[in-house]
């Protein structure tokens, strides 16, 4: 349990979800120290989901979209350094560096710090493109929505699909482009991201696989896009979805190990006495799996930064694993898109109510004899029964024999 | 305590049913029903966790 003499002052770099989810864990766990955050953006953590979703859609207000309200954050009891970025990492002498110089030595240091949007050569400073991480640029191009403009958005992961959801429930007209064959072909079975794919082409978007972006048309504003078999497609609008990358630039020269993000044991200590990373920054062996993993959802912020928290406060031999079973979750048109467990493309599909026709389904996911994970399109009853099954490491014969009787 | 759900932010994710199932069940029409709105106070830490984990941070906790 927490002693005070222990870690006397804990530094959570990330204002983010995961940050949050540190830092309320520290408290209820019993840490009466002192606790500082430092966030590069110039607000107090907000939820990002409802930015390629409802507030883009125009239906929320940006307030809506805070975690916490002033009294939450009052009893919390945090020093918050926002609109500051951390530039450097002393392990030896427990000091963060701030973008002003200043250091700030630590007892505990939680690594928060996310990750952040890829751009495309040739994209950069063009206005009119855009990607989607920040409310910034979600209101920024919520703006830009609201002159009625052609969208183009290349990318058709989760937020590139939501971007163009939104776009098409505001009437907008909408080309998605994708250089696989099939939206999500890297994470899922073919037949998964055909059913990705049938929901856009239900809504009327333009969806184009198997392209490759070749450069951007216009001088100081973007006026297309411009496709490896010399095709321009007219846009005014461009969102740019292909991936993220973890913000580890700033511990470059700490000596902590990074590949892929903060490399992480199975207890989430990143190498260095009183280290911690969570969310989407860290890279972590998670046992349940037996694979190194990093995750960007919601779900994983929230728990792995709790898992963090605890790490830090645990004291010898006292360290647990983190093992979750992965969730995310995509709501795009009518349609709720919810993942449990992991998978990749050559995994046995079977789909075990519903079907793709439907835009209703659950499908599980085999590897080796086991049960790995677990697909739903509107079916989120059916879908949670899984997460246990999938902590339990139930084989794939009993989790079909499950499905049989569920229905 | 008393169980509150902004219906505004839900969108039946079915996490806190998999959280605590004597409180919250979201049923086959994919709408959340919440079972007992004034459960018993041994319910709080699942209860705690259900308000944590919901990803629309739809649920929150009355003290009335």
């Amino acid at each position: 349990m927490a002693s005070s003499a222990r870690s006397r002052r804990i530094v959570v770099v990330g204002a983010s979800l995961a940050g949050l989810s540190a830092l309320e864990t520290l408290r209820q766990d019993g840490f009466d120290g002192e606790l500082v955050a430092v966030g590069a953006e110039p607000v107090l953590p907000y939820d990002r989901p409802p930015l390629s979703k409802q507030v883009l859609q125009g239906t929320w207000e940006p307030e809506k979209t805070e975690l916490r309200d002033q009294a939450q954050y009052d009893l919390l009891g945090v020093t918050w350094h926002l609109g500051r970025r951390a530039t450097g990492l002393d392990p030896a002498a427990r000091t963060i560096t701030l973008d002003d110089g200043e250091p700030l030595a630590y007892d505990g240091l939680v690594i928060a710090t996310g990750a952040t949007p890829r751009w495309l050569p040739g994209s950069v400073g063009l206005d009119g493109v855009y990607v989607l991480r920040t409310l910034d640029e979600c209101l920024a191009l919520r703006a830009e929505f609201e002159r009625a403009p052609r969208v183009c958005v290349v990318g058709a992961g989760f937020i590139g699909a939501e971007v163009a959801a939104a776009a098409r429930q505001r009437g907008l007209d909408v080309t998605v482009l994708e250089a696989l064959p099939a939206p999500l072909a890297r994470a899922f079975p073919a037949e998964m991201g055909a059913a990705c794919a049938a929901l856009h082409l239900d809504h009327g978007v333009d969806l184009r696989c198997g392209v490759t972006v070749a450069g951007f048309e216009g001088e100081g504003r973007v006026t297309g896009v411009r496709l490896g078999d010399g095709t321009v497609v007219e846009a005014d609008v461009v969102v740019v979805g292909v991936g993220v990358v973890p913000e580890t630039g700033w511990l470059e020269s700490s000596g902590l190990a990074l590949d892929n993000g903060v490399v992480c044991d199975s207890t989430c200590a990143a190498g260095a006495p009183g280290v911690v990373a969570a969310g989407d920054v860290a890279r972590w062996p998670n046992n349940l799996f037996g694979e190194t993993m990093r995750v960007e959802h919601w779900s994983n912020a929230v728990e792995q930064g709790a898992a963090a928290a605890k790490r830090l406060l645990a004291g010898p031999g006292e360290a647990v694993d983190f093992s979750p079973v992965p969730y995310f979750w995509s709501d795009q048109y009518e349609a709720k898109i919810q993942f449990l467990g992991r998978c990749c493309p050559t995994d046995d599909v079977r789909i075990v109510n519903g079907s793709v026709d439907e835009r209703r389904f659950v499908a599980l996911f085999g590897r080796d004899g086991r049960l790995v994970g677990a697909l739903a399109f509107s079916r989120p009853r059916l879908l949670m029964a899984y997460r246990k099954l999938l902590a339990a490491k139930t084989s794939f014969e009993d989790a079909l024999a499950h499905a049989a009787q569920a229905g | 305590m008393r169980v509150v759900v902004d219906f505004d932010r839900c969108q039946s994710n079915a996490v806190c049913m998999d959280v605590a199932p004597e409180i919250f069940e979201v049923r086959d029409d994919n709408l959340l029903y919440v079972l007992a709105e004034k459960p018993a106070e041994v319910m709080r830490p699942k209860l705690d966790e259900a308000v944590r984990r919901c990803p629309t941070q739809a649920i929150s906790i009355a003290e009335d």
